[in-house]
């Protein structure tokens, strides 16, 4: 099991990141790639700014790809989750889960994605078209209950 | 111990961080964050929505009734939005 983690201000390279994860294995028959991306919201944003808690971030994503690892038999786990300042159609967010069959790939991914939505320290703020900054994202409540479907 | 604040709760506090003496009757994150209030209205601005503003001691999130005994800092931050 290769579990990478990474917390950067840099874009990141989807194919190469996949490259990475699956050259020279032959055992993974499954591999789900999920890419969060950055909206402008129907036009009315130049930018999202991500703010991070360093240290915890990665810390945070560790113990999440720990429950991922103990409950679907994965063979190599990625996520990098991007902070500063995206632009839309910028990523902001990749996590890649490979295993031998797709339902544990599946279901990996998008329980990785609930749980770094409502528990990994990051909290976005929007750019204005007209060049102000506007107000911090609020929490959904639908993110609160994607997570604890796996409860 | 060390505080650390982020996001809107770091703008109403109006720091990023600070160290800190707590008195020995606050034992608990609840009780630091009543000590907090009492200390100037930036911090009454911050926490005004009691259950609003969440807690991690030492990079691990904890629940208000949490004990703060031993921790070396202590984060206070709105719901998350990352993802």
């Amino acid at each position: 099991m290769i579990r990478t983690i990474r917390i950067q201000p840099e874009p990141f390279d989807v194919a190469a990141e996949t490259a990475a994860l699956t050259l020279g294995r032959a055992d993974i028959g499954a591999l789900v790639a999920f890419t969060g991306l950055c909206r402008d919201e129907g036009g009315r944003l130049t930018a999202l700014e991500l703010e991070h808690y360093p240290g915890m971030a990665e810390a945070e994503i560790d113990r999440i790809a720990g429950q991922a690892e103990s409950r679907w038999p994965l063979l190599g786990l990625t996520v990098i989750h991007r902070f500063g300042r995206i632009s839309p159609s910028e990523e902001i967010v990749l996590v890649l889960a490979a295993s031998a069959h797709r339902a544990a790939a599946f279901e990996a991914a998008s329980f990785m994605m609930d749980y770094l939505k409502t528990q990994a320290p990051f909290w976005k703020r929007e750019h204005l078209k007209d060049g102000t900054t506007g107000a911090w994202v609020e929490a959904k409540e639908a993110d609160d209950r994607a997570m604890e479907r796996w409860a | 111990m060390k505080l650390v604040y982020f996001a809107w709760v770091r703008e109403r506090v109006g720091k990023t961080d600070e160290d800190i003496e707590v008195p020995e009757n606050v034992g608990t994150v609840a009780d630091l964050v009543r000590w907090l209030k009492g200390r100037g209205e930036e911090y009454g601005y911050a926490f005004e929505n009691e259950g609003v503003v969440r807690a991690a001691i030492d990079h691990v999130h904890v629940k208000p009734e949490a004990s703060i005994a031993g921790a070396r800092e202590i984060a206070f931050f709105p719901p998350m939005t990352g993802g």
